[in-house]
């Protein structure tokens, strides 16, 4: 019965869900709904373990003096105020939480997102080497799609940004499709046998 | 003899020093190469791409009155690049009298798309929750796209501010994605433009169009191609493409200077290291 119920429950909602997307009779469009709605229930709960387990875990590395046990205090303290702040205050345009959001959070990870451009540079300037033709054509192409990516490029030749476009539309497009369409029938594919029962390495290891 | 020797061999150690030059000199060129443009207010002039025109084309035919479903599915770590196209979409869309529905499924999102309204919606005299609202976040991703384009009202039972949907003027009548005429979709990454082709554009008849960063662009490409995206924004250049197009110039293209430079930058960069490769290579062997 561990094994067989929820088997049975994969199989009726997977079914379920396959069929209302074919069919808008309200015998199939009105159950599938009402588990859509189960689903943003689930998901929204993930946030409240999310916050539990780090708050669990970062609490117990500064307890036990462990790795890095100074940022975990920054962080809990961080965690707390937000909190606080946020439940007392709410979370509109101009209460304390979102000036918070927006002077301290935004311009953090804005930060974290532009220090990707010294990183790019200084890998491309170590790593990105012609060692064999294969790399030497992924080489080219991306100087091609860099220049064609920008105004200096168009500058030199005016054909540049629509050469550019090709390799975009055409060579990046067909490797592009061809993974999408792999990974898509990967996806049906596991999806059925899951539907199906002949997947069940969600019900836990030992089944 | 010995002197040349020796001089062959200090050149190749010279080759092979600049081959492995400390990283911080190449952090402080990028550095200089991306504020410099931006201190003397360099100005660029883009050639406009054809997804960026299809947006804008998708646009401009949207009868005045419309409504269009603003999803702002990013977080402040891709700001550099979706915020400008943020600022362009809500610019184009209120010149043209066009009413917005925002609402996140990233919960850093409504935030940032309501610090945008306030930035431009009293430029355009533009009055919240008559001509646009801020319906805020909900998480479940794929399934809140299907919930949306279904039943708006139950999935977002009330705006950002915790105003009844019922109570706010503008979404009277307004009951699902079918009563839009276009999704917009800023797009930071899951769940984001491609769910939506995905979840809504092949159920729902609404077009479908957005932005991305720059590295998710050559992915969406299939989409466009397909007719599943009336167009598309990539990274900074597509904002500041946009820009052009409505004849706004603001932080896109602004940013298109700096990264241009950036850009060119990192491509010497390439060129000499494999020269330097080359050389150091030829001399080892």
């Amino acid at each position: 019965m561990k094994t067989e119920v929820p088997v049975a429950i994969a199989f009726i909602a997977g079914m379920l869900m396959i069929v209302s997307l074919f069919s808008p009779h309200p015998i199939f469009a009105e159950p599938a709904a009402v588990m859509r709605n189960w689903a943003i229930i689930i998901t929204a709960f993930a946030y409240v373990l999310g916050v539990a387990n780090i708050a669990r875990i970062s609490a117990g590395t500064v307890r036990t003096r462990g790795r890095d046990w100074h940022y975990k205090i920054v962080l809990l303290a961080s965690l707390g105020v937000m909190l606080g702040i946020g439940l007392s205050g709410g979370i509109q345009a101009g209460s304390p939480f979102d000036w918070g959001y927006i002077n301290v959070m935004v311009p953090m990870q804005a930060t974290m997102f532009s220090l990707l451009a010294f990183f790019i540079a200084s890998a491309a300037y170590r790593a990105f080497r012609a060692r064999s033709v294969e790399a030497t054509l992924l080489l080219v192409t991306a100087v091609i799609v860099m220049l064609g990516r920008v105004p200096v490029g168009e500058g030199l030749w005016n054909g540049l940004p629509a050469f550019t476009e090709w390799i975009m539309e055409v060579p990046n497009m067909a490797a592009k499709r061809g993974i999408m369409i792999g990974a898509a029938l990967g996806a049906i594919s596991t999806g059925l046998k899951m539907i199906l029962g002949l997947e069940r390495s969600y019900l836990g290891s030992d089944k | 003899m010995s002197a040349s020797g020796d001089k062959t061999v200090d050149k190749g150690g010279i080759v092979h020093r600049l081959s492995q030059v400390d990283r911080r000199v190449l952090y402080v060129i990028v550095l200089a190469c991306a504020m410099v443009p931006l201190i003397i207010g360099a100005q660029v002039r883009l050639s406009v791409s054809p997804p960026v025109k299809g947006l804008y084309d998708a646009v401009e035919a949207l009868p005045p009155g419309s409504y269009v479903y603003l999803a702002a599915d990013y977080d402040p770590g891709s700001l550099p690049e979706l915020y400008p196209m943020n600022i362009a979409f809500v610019e184009h869309l209120f010149s043209k009298d066009v009413k917005i529905i925002a609402a996140s499924l990233w919960a850093p999102g409504p935030p940032l798309s309501q610090r945008v309204f306030e930035d431009i919606a009293p430029r355009y005299g533009k009055t919240y929750g008559e001509d646009y609202v801020n319906l805020g976040f909900k998480e479940g991703r794929e399934a809140v796209m299907v919930s949306v384009a279904e039943d708006l009202r139950a999935t977002f039972p009330e705006d950002y501010f915790g105003t009844p949907y019922g109570d706010i003027p503008m979404l009277e009548g307004i009951e699902n994605l079918t009563d839009v005429r276009l999704i917009v979709n800023v797009s930071a990454g899951y769940p984001g433009i491609k769910e939506w082709v995905q979840q809504v554009a092949t159920r729902f008849p609404v077009p479908i169009g957005g932005g991305v960063t720059a590295v998710s662009g050559p992915e969406m490409y299939p989409y466009i191609q397909s007719g599943q995206l009336v167009g598309l924004l990539a990274g900074m250049k597509g904002a500041g493409e946009y820009e052009q197009l409505i004849e706004k110039p603001g932080l896109g293209l602004a940013g298109m200077a700096a990264q241009s430079s950036v850009h060119v930058a990192v491509i010497v960069f390439i060129i000499l290291a494999n020269v330097f490769y080359f050389i150091d290579r030829r001399k080892r062997s």
